[in-house]
């Protein structure tokens, strides 16, 4: 016989979808099958059970090969290399949950270390901005029952956040959007034909890099203001006529994702987005919402900001927190040569961080606590295999309009295997003996 | 006026942060006492004396006192960190924060600064005879007040984002810059002798931009407003006028609305 689980959350992105339906056997130590997450969400699920799964701590040895270490002993070694560390960093905590994330900022503060989470090459410079100007923002059940202007900005959902749209932000017939998508109109700005872009009302083909420029034109636009002929490639006719658009819901949202975080001028595209979601709120009611990527990445901002007052790139090296991307985050530290132990969990800088700054992690004492073999695991010195959160333990995590949602255990993860927050416990215990700490 | 030389004999493993090596904190002291000052590696608080040889002694007032740094200083943070008077020289090239948050004084880098110098300034002199980083007088982060009073002058290059929240003084790039020049600004003055990139004046409320050189993109919110005959550094030459950001809020004036200025040589 087997039990059937349902109102499953699935760990994978930001969206947080909570109808999954995962089949587990009686026993509850084998999950069978999952039923409607999307492709990535399902395999999530099912790559718990891979059959090659590595579930011992593992330590590289001075030869290049792997020696199986008892969790002991990789707390040993963690504890030790932040203990002796002038200035570690300890990055990643976007696909754990808040429980542990919890734990981990103890550890960063007995330690005195850098902390950073995966925003540092995601979102980051949406929160800088925010900090900057603001945000005028909403849930996403607001914007399934009211939204009737959706714009996704530099993001692609049909394959970064695939059920999206099916379930917040075009299809859904929501209160006041009793026709689903026939109620909206969907606008999208993309320098590639995505296949978000082909289901678009208005695609605007921007220039790449100029995203500045054609925010700063529709600012223009919607005050009447002069405006040259072509601005990044957009026609000021077709920049009219979507700020007309725009204007003339009832309720507009602005999407956005790495397209705008990541291009030329990074906080700025979003400073401006901001701006132009507030002028906006003088014609109709307009909110702005970062697609966040990993499925806990909002939560460790909130974790980061409630215990050091500050979302991500972090400094506590002085004893007291600090903050200023392009000193404390991550890719600068690692590049510039200013850290001298990585601490790696729940991400994957081996596989997103440029590769000037992955050398140095090789050549340093690491630690990359992960369930999967990825390129970080392959050049830390240490590899700890934990439970997956979300499949294997629950936990608190943020969706990406910052609602907090409890995540659910449906199966056991391999005998032995710890949790992020036991294995972090067990670091943090060892780390107060060794600093004296109480 | 009284000189201290400090001459960097070990340098840090990682990086140094020396807020501490500013005419305020040494003006009065002996040169054994200032060896004694804190730096900071890392989470590991040391004594300057530790990486650095002092020599001579400080001057009885701020006013009074110079510093002049010597050797190897690419790994060394803060230097004229909030100096409010006095002279400092730094014979080669610092990292980031030099001259953050000054107040007076005068501050001379002859090799290259890295980012953040003379963030939120609020007087005195920096000259950077090589290039200077990213966010040279601009707010710190989060913050809406970038350098309001004094001036800055770079002989080579400067990177991108100076001059953010601007809200006075001046600053004089010989060279090029990068993208973002006073964004946000709310006042001051910027002069680029060299080219430009793009994004100049994004979000500016008041303030005034004048470039040499090219613009690879203009702003969709400058609007052309005629042409005009300048005189900037005793430079006499006619300059295309723009007026903006046209998107952003302004100020007004006696009823009308004030907008900032860009100009560009023809």
């Amino acid at each position: 016989m087997t039990k059937t689980i349902t109102d499953v959350i699935c760990p994978f992105c930001g969206t947080l979808c909570d109808d999954i339906e995962v089949v587990v056997s009686d026993d509850g130590k084998q999950l069978l099958e999952v039923y409607n997450a999307c492709v990535i969400g399902s395999e999530k699920f099912l790559h718990s059970q891979a059959k090659d799964r590595v579930t011992k701590p593992r330590m590289r040895q001075d030869d290049g090969t792997w020696k199986d270490v008892s969790y002991d002993e990789a707390a040993d070694y963690t504890a030790q290399m932040l203990a002796k560390a002038k200035k570690p960093l300890m990055y990643g905590w976007s696909s754990t949950n808040c429980e542990a994330q919890s734990v981990g900022n103890e550890i960063a503060e007995i330690s005195r270390a850098c902390c950073d989470n995966t925003a540092a090459v995601c979102h980051g410079t949406t929160l800088i901005a925010v900090q900057d100007i603001g945000l005028p923002t909403c849930t996403l059940g607001e914007v399934k029952n009211r939204a009737d202007r959706i714009i996704f900005w530099g993001c692609n959902p049909a394959h970064a956040h695939p059920r999206h749209m099916s379930r917040y932000s075009i299809f859904p017939r929501g209160f006041f959007t009793g026709k689903g998508q026939m109620s909206r109109k969907m606008i999208v700005i993309d320098p590639r034909v995505t296949d978000t872009a082909k289901m678009a009302d208005v695609h605007l083909q921007i220039e790449q890099g100029k995203d500045y420029e054609l925010l700063n034109a529709l600012r223009v636009a919607f005050k009447g203001e002069w405006l040259p002929d072509v601005v990044a490639g957009i026609p000021k006719e077709k920049i009219r006529e979507a700020a007309d658009m725009m204007k003339s819901g009832r309720f507009g949202i602005i999407f956005f994702g790495m397209g705008v975080t990541q291009s030329l001028s990074k906080n700025h595209n979003i400073d401006i987005a901001i701006a132009v979601t507030k002028d906006l709120n003088e014609y109709t009611k307009f909110s702005i919402m970062p697609m966040r990527g990993h499925y806990n990445v909002t939560g460790s901002g909130e974790v980061f900001a409630w215990q050091f007052g500050f979302p991500y790139s972090i400094d506590l090296t002085r004893g007291f927190a600090r903050y200023n991307p392009g000193d404390t985050s991550s890719i600068d530290l690692l590049v510039r040569g200013e850290v001298d132990a990585m601490f790696t969990i729940g991400s994957d800088p081996g596989a997103h961080f440029p590769i000037s700054a992955v050398k140095p992690i090789a050549n340093m004492p690491s630690v990359c606590i992960d369930p999967h073999l990825t390129p970080t695991s392959g050049v830390s010195k240490l590899h700890v295999p934990v439970a997956f959160n979300g499949v294997e333990t629950g936990g608190n995590c943020y969706r990406m309009d910052n609602v907090p949602i409890d995540c659910r255990k449906v199966v056991e993860p391999p005998a032995g295997m710890l949790t992020d927050e036991q294995f972090l416990v067990m670091v943090r215990d060892r780390l107060k003996k060794l600093k004296g700490a109480a | 006026m009284e000189t201290v030389t400090i001459t960097m004999k070990n340098p840090p493993a990682l990086y140094l942060e020396a807020d501490n090596v500013t005419p305020d904190v040494f003006a009065g002291k002996t040169a054994a006492q200032i060896a004694e000052l804190h730096v900071h590696e890392g989470n590991t608080t040391s004594t300057l004396g530790k990486y650095f040889e002092v020599s001579g002694n400080a001057g009885a007032t701020v006013a009074d006192t110079k510093i002049v740094v010597k050797g190897d200083v690419k790994k060394v943070k803060y230097l004229g960190m909030k100096m409010s008077a006095g002279e400092m020289v730094i014979e080669g090239s610092a990292d980031q924060y030099v001259g953050a948050w000054m107040t007076g004084g005068k501050l001379l880098a002859k090799g290259n600064v890295e980012a953040f110098a003379a963030t939120a300034m609020r007087g005195g002199e920096l000259i950077v005879e090589g290039n200077a980083g990213n966010y040279l007088g601009a707010a710190y982060r989060g913050d809406w007040r970038g350098m309001s009073s004094g001036k800055i002058l770079v002989k080579g290059n400067a990177g991108s984002d100076i001059g953010m929240y601007m809200t006075g003084g001046e600053i004089v790039v010989n060279g090029n810059v990068d993208v973002h020049v006073m964004t946000h600004a709310e006042g001051g003055k910027t002069v680029i002798k060299g080219n430009t990139k793009s994004k100049l004046g994004g979000q500016l409320v008041d303030g005034t931009i004048i470039v040499f050189g090219n613009i690879e993109t203009m702003m969709p919110g400058y609007k052309p407003n005629g042409e005009v005959e300048l005189e900037v550094d005793g430079v006499k030459a006619l300059f295309s006028h723009y007026i903006g950001d046209m998107g952003e809020r302004h100020k007004k004036k006696k009823g009308a609305i004030v907008y900032g200025n860009l100009y560009k040589k023809i």
